[in-house]
């Protein structure tokens, strides 16, 4: 065991166990194949782009218009998301009914069911003559083909992450709280928006983070209830796969980039509040 | 309680009990708790369970033997083989993969921890259809070996090399992400009695570790095959949509919806949702049996 002495710095602290080398080695090394190598294309890619042509694809109207649709579908479908999984999350949490473990388990549902299964699923259950797109035509709602339809998938990509970030704070949460707030006279509006929304604030952001995220990146389930029409449904993934299949690699790895360096920016703040969150929640 | 107690402490306990009563959110007047209970149920319903059911009832539209005859197309079958080749590909490498860098994270104390488990999670954070990119990127006839790989006649994109690929790089962090908090929370105490008592590496790794973390690694074997089943954007990219050669499941479906063959379409998809409906249950299932809430994935 000499590396444990030559390499000493390397180590904050010595262990006894073996097998360090090799699982480290192996590690670097499957992670430098599979990701970091691959991942350093679109970006050795987009250098040898000239700027002028990168920024001519980046900020090409087609691919703005996509911009705006993928940044507010997201956001929308995000907001809506930390609605609806609030009140999920909470009922679950607090409240005793039948079924309960079948709805917890339900949740999950985005996360297991393949993106293209629930895109064809949604799409029919919205075209004018689904089940649901029936009643809302005559409202004249229409939602599939439209961004609207665009949001509609992203909820439903989104609302398991705002769901299962706020559960587990909801039921760590110490209801003393709340009960020395109703005996100092606060009425449960009161004990709501001042002890319980301050409690779960951070969770709900970092779920909104994480199913905007997502929903940024997001293909197979938007593109069949979008209807892909150019300039106003057309999502920025959309565009890459547009532009790979016409074998303009430049374009499709421009668009890559910027879309790289957006969620890894996302990621950033993502880390940073569950970071600032587990600060928050450590006993005093 | 005594009655006499009672009437004795009656405006103290009046207090008190109104105090409980709206102290706790399990005591919200029945109709406040229903009405959310029903609008929560309601939500659910129609975002998660209605789309579910459209599955079945479109995939049985025209009855039974239309179904069973577009499972048992040829290029069905083709497409499940291939499906089948994915999964237990990249489900292996990743177990073999996650189980070692959560060993080396959680057991030893080095530089640039935090870093690692940093970079494991990047391919979370990645769009699906960049991640089927970078493989063309690198592989593809004008990628980086795309020349060499043509002189030497290997095919990677647009054959099954690139789906599967593409499958390991989306489905990356999902043991080790299951195995580092697991193995980080059990520390290195019995490991180290295990040495101490004789045990080789080997013993010491299949009596005492593997035991400790089957039901995680279970877990993210389950999330990591369910994800590997189902991916479409990056395996879209990488794969040339050829029909019984380098078509996925959900690449199937897609096939089979764009030719408006919508009963067969939801037929492939349906096979596809059971799975997932049974995926649901075994993750319920080993949150049960590891005691523990689910997480974000």
């Amino acid at each position: 065991m000499s590396f444990r002495n030559s390499s000493g710095s390397f180590f904050k602290n010595s262990s006894i166990l073996p097998g360090f080398w090799p699982s480290f080695s192996y590690t670097i090394l499957y992670l430098s194949l599979i990701v970091l190598i691959p991942l350093s294309a679109v970006f050795l890619k987009s250098v040898s782009v000239s700027p002028e042509q990168f920024w001519k694809t980046i900020s090409s109207p087609q691919v703005v218009a996509s911009y705006r649709l993928s940044f507010g579908a997201s956001l929308i479908a995000g907001a809506i998301s930390v609605v609806i999984g609030f009140l999920v999350a909470w009922v679950l949490v607090r409240y005793e009914f039948p079924g309960k473990a079948l709805a917890d388990a339900l949740v999950d549902l985005p996360f297991a069911l393949p993106t293209a299964v629930a895109g064809i699923a949604l799409t029919s259950l919205y075209t004018q003559n689904g089940w649901l797109g029936r009643w809302l035509a005559p409202l004249g709602i229409k939602v599939a083909f439209t961004p609207l339809g665009v949001v509609v998938a992203l909820t439903f990509i989104g609302l398991p992450f705002v769901v299962r970030s706020v559960q587990p704070v909801l039921a760590d949460a110490d209801q003393e709280l709340e009960e020395a707030a109703s005996s100092l006279g606060a009425n449960r509006w009161q004990v709501f928006t001042r002890v319980i929304v301050p409690l779960v604030r951070p969770a709900l952001l970092t779920g909104f983070a994480l199913a905007f995220a997502r929903a940024l990146g997001e293909y197979g389930s938007v593109i069949f209830i979008s209807g892909n029409l150019p300039m106003r449904t057309e999502i920025t993934p959309l565009l890459i796969v547009n532009k790979l299949e016409q074998y303009d690699y430049a374009g499709a790895t421009a668009i890559a980039a910027v879309m790289l360096v957006t969620s890894f920016l996302l990621l950033l703040l993502i880390n940073t509040i569950q970071r600032r969150t587990r600060k928050y929640m450590e006993p005093v | 309680m005594a009655t006499t107690a009672v009437a004795a402490a009656a405006p103290a306990q009046r207090r008190l009990k109104a105090g409980a009563r709206t102290a706790s959110a399990a005591r919200d007047p029945a109709i406040v708790r229903w009405g959310l209970i029903l609008l929560a149920l309601l939500s659910l319903g129609v975002l998660i369970v209605l789309p579910l059911a459209a599955v079945f009832v479109q995939a049985f539209a025209k009855g039974l033997s239309a179904y069973l005859q577009a499972i048992a197309d040829p290029n069905t079958l083709s497409a499940m083989k291939l499906s089948l080749l994915a999964v237990g590909t990249a489900v292996p490498l990743n177990l073999v993969f996650g189980t070692a860098a959560a060993w080396a994270i959680t057991k030893f104390r080095f530089k640039g921890r935090d870093l690692l488990i940093t970079l494991i999670d990047i391919p979370f954070g990645v769009s699906p259809v960049i991640s089927g990119l970078i493989f063309v990127l690198v592989f593809g006839a004008r990628g980086w070996f795309g020349p060499w790989l043509d002189q030497h006649d290997i095919r990677i994109i647009f054959a099954v090399p690139g789906i599967v690929l593409a499958t390991t790089f989306v489905t990356f962090p999902f043991v080790a992400r299951e195995l580092i908090p697991l193995m980080e929370s059990q520390g290195t105490e019995e490991e180290e009695a295990a040495l101490v008592l004789g045990a080789s590496g080997l013993q010491m790794f299949f009596r005492i570790t593997l035991p400790n973390i089957k039901w995680g690694l279970l877990y993210g074997v389950v999330l990591c095959t369910a994800r590997a089943l189902g991916e479409f954007g990056a395996v879209s990219v990488v794969s040339g949509h050829i029909r019984g050669q380098t078509n996925t499941l959900p690449l199937h479906v897609e096939i089979l919806y764009n030719d408006y063959n919508y009963s067969g379409a939801f037929a492939v998809a349906s096979l596809l949702s059971v799975f997932a409906v049974l995926t649901l249950a075994g993750k319920k299932f080993l949150e049960w049996k590891t005691g523990r809430k689910g997480q974000v994935s």
